[in-house]
């Protein structure tokens, strides 16, 4: 195991040029590789939509997009600020109404990967969009689950990103609006959750995956990131499996689609 | 505008104002808070802007939703003030009923169906029903399966904004549709509000466009622009510059306010709020992406 040089710190010294990529990107990269060429895709908003979007850019052309605004087989020729912009109606295989995308196409079991942004991630993988504290009197209140409760129910697998932080990263959320690996104790099972659910947590220093009982475990890390550093920001026991992963870095070519194209304005990488 | 708002949109009504991202219909939302309505039971998938403007005008007593972020730009402001808050200080002033947006389609799809609720396979493993208790649950009677369920919702009125219609309020959009077509059904009355006002050929030489027919349409109204700063395809592009200026706005009451007294309360209708911006024509211009036509013939 690599030395630890503190919570959220990098093994790179103060004197040394600072990195060629912030977390925010290597974390979009990361996202993208996840998925492949040929897949149907149900894309979240935020982050999400910008890996997807990277992914039909670089290695998986022919990736097929739907979003729950009814875009189905989108190719967005502008990065979607938001996941109902007019950019993923033009050129798109079909678009139909939302009645059609959550029962034909999300209940029916036709998506096979669900991509979600998360304000906070537990240790069973379930999901909270909704509030920070009582759901009565939040302390902060979120959007809530728009369509992601039916995705994490219903896509094949579900992959989710979001940055590591103590706040972000609870044993247990305030709130579960979206489904992951254990419910009150209770184990995910079909029928009533017939998708695998969140079955990679992408954050911005390394990647958790769920193990036999459904807990998140940490199986990759990025470059310059001890597993330590990772532990301190989760608020569980953080198990790794071993041996851990290292992922490669963005390369040059999706750096340059990330700032030149995809996201010039720094809508989704800022930070 | 005003007539159709004065005439269908009343004190306490449960309203609904559809389009997903697409086709918010802006106009219809400030000639109601200019009308001074109250205790509105405001329902929509996405609160979006104009509900938070709403709530922000006072106009709102319940918010019925799935969604309520400002998409792609931040937060609803005056929606968060009106529910956060520690327990015994600020007592909730919006009253919420939280739904998925699975759940909210198929609310009304339960209700344009004519049915009492609407079964689905959603909310095993999550907190929403605990939340809202109006998600139930039933037994399949052919495989024994629990299935949720959802309560048809039947508006007072649903207001949808179309790129066309005819006098009879036959109506036709494209692009996205979001859920306006069950909404419009699901509704008591229903007005349709129209980037252009066609003749009754127009709509007929293209049936299959069609969202919803004049007959279940109780009022027309004319409003080039009506959902600015969301978005008619083919006709303006969404102004995210202004999504993304709201998180400043909404974000302090005093600038809500300022914004509020200006470009609503301060305009007569929505031409004067147009000729406020005379930029948005050349700023939000779209470009030409056409089809062909099909061939209706027999």
């Amino acid at each position: 195991m690599a030395t630890d040089t503190g919570p959220g710190t990098r093994t790179a010294g103060a004197s040394e040029p600072p990195p060629r990529y912030s977390p925010n990107e290597m974390m979009a990269v990361v996202a993208a590789r996840e998925l492949h060429d040929g897949e149907i895709v149900f894309v979240g908003i935020g982050l999400p939509n910008l890996a997807c979007n990277l992914a039909r850019a670089t290695h998986a052309p022919d990736l097929v997009l739907i979003y729950e605004s009814g875009a189905v087989g989108a190719v967005p020729e502008r990065l979607p600020v938001s996941i109902g912009d007019p950019s993923l109606v033009t050129g798109s295989l079909m678009v139909c109404g939302m009645a059609d995308v959550f029962q034909y196409l999300l209940q029916n079991g036709r998506i096979e990967v669900g991509f979600l942004g998360a304000a906070q991630v537990d240790r069973w993988g379930n999901i909270n969009t909704t509030v920070v504290g009582e759901y009565d009197h939040p302390v902060v209140r979120l959007p809530g689950s728009g369509g992601a409760a039916e995705i994490a129910t219903h896509a094949r697998r579900t992959i989710v990103v979001a940055k590591l932080s103590q706040r972000a990263f609870p044993a247990s959320v305030d709130f579960i609006t979206s489904p992951g690996h254990r419910y009150h104790g209770k184990a995910r099972s079909a029928p009533a959750l017939p998708g695998a659910g969140p079955v990679k947590v992408i954050t911005d220093r390394g990647v958790l995956e769920p193990d036999t009982t459904g807990e998140l475990v940490l199986t990759a890390i990025y470059p310059g990131v001890t597993p330590a550093s990772i532990a301190h920001d989760v608020g569980w026991p953080l198990q790794f499996r071993e041996p851990l992963d290292t992922l490669d870095p963005p390369t040059d070519a999706e750096l340059a689609l990330l700032r030149d194209r995809l996201d010039p304005d720094k809508l989704f990488l800022k930070g | 505008m005003r007539d159709a708002v004065a005439g269908f949109v009343h004190d306490g009504d449960t309203i609904v104002i559809e389009g997903f991202t697409h086709l918010i219909c802006f106009a219809a939302g400030h000639e109601i808070i200019r009308q001074g309505r109250r205790d509105l039971v405001l329902c929509r998938l996405t609160p979006d802007l104009i509900y938070d403007q709403m709530i922000g005008a006072g106009c709102a007593r319940k918010l019925v939703f799935s969604w309520a972020g400002n998409p792609g730009a931040g937060s609803l402001h005056a929606f968060r003030r009106a529910v956060e808050g520690p327990a015994g200080t600020a007592a909730r002033r919006l009253e919420l009923e939280e739904y998925s947006h699975f759940g909210m389609v198929a609310r009304l799809s339960a209700g344009a169906a004519g049915l009492p609720f609407w079964p689905m396979r959603d909310y095993a493993g999550t907190d929403l029903p605990v939340a809202n208790p109006r998600i139930a649950a039933v037994t399949c009677p052919y495989t024994g399966e629990t299935l949720a369920t959802v309560p048809a919702l039947n508006p007072d009125v649903t207001i949808i904004h179309a790129q066309r219609a005819d006098a009879q309020g036959n109506t036709q959009i494209w692009g996205l549709l979001g859920v306006q077509k069950e909404a419009a059904f699901a509704s008591r009355h229903v007005i349709v509000v129209a980037e252009e006002l066609v003749d009754e050929r127009v709509i007929r030489a293209d049936p299959n466009r069609t969202l919803v027919p004049g007959f279940i349409v109780d009022a027309v109204v004319h409003e080039p622009w009506g959902a600015h700063p969301s978005y008619a395809q083919g006709y303006y592009d969404r102004d995210n510059a202004f999504y993304v200026t709201w998180e400043t706005i909404s974000r302090d009451p005093a600038k809500l306010a300022a914004y509020l007294d200006t470009f609503v309360m301060g305009v007569p209708d929505r031409s004067a709020y147009l000729a406020a911006m005379p930029d948005l024509p050349q700023r939000l211009r779209v470009n030409d992406r056409t089809c062909a036509g099909v061939n209706y013939g027999y």
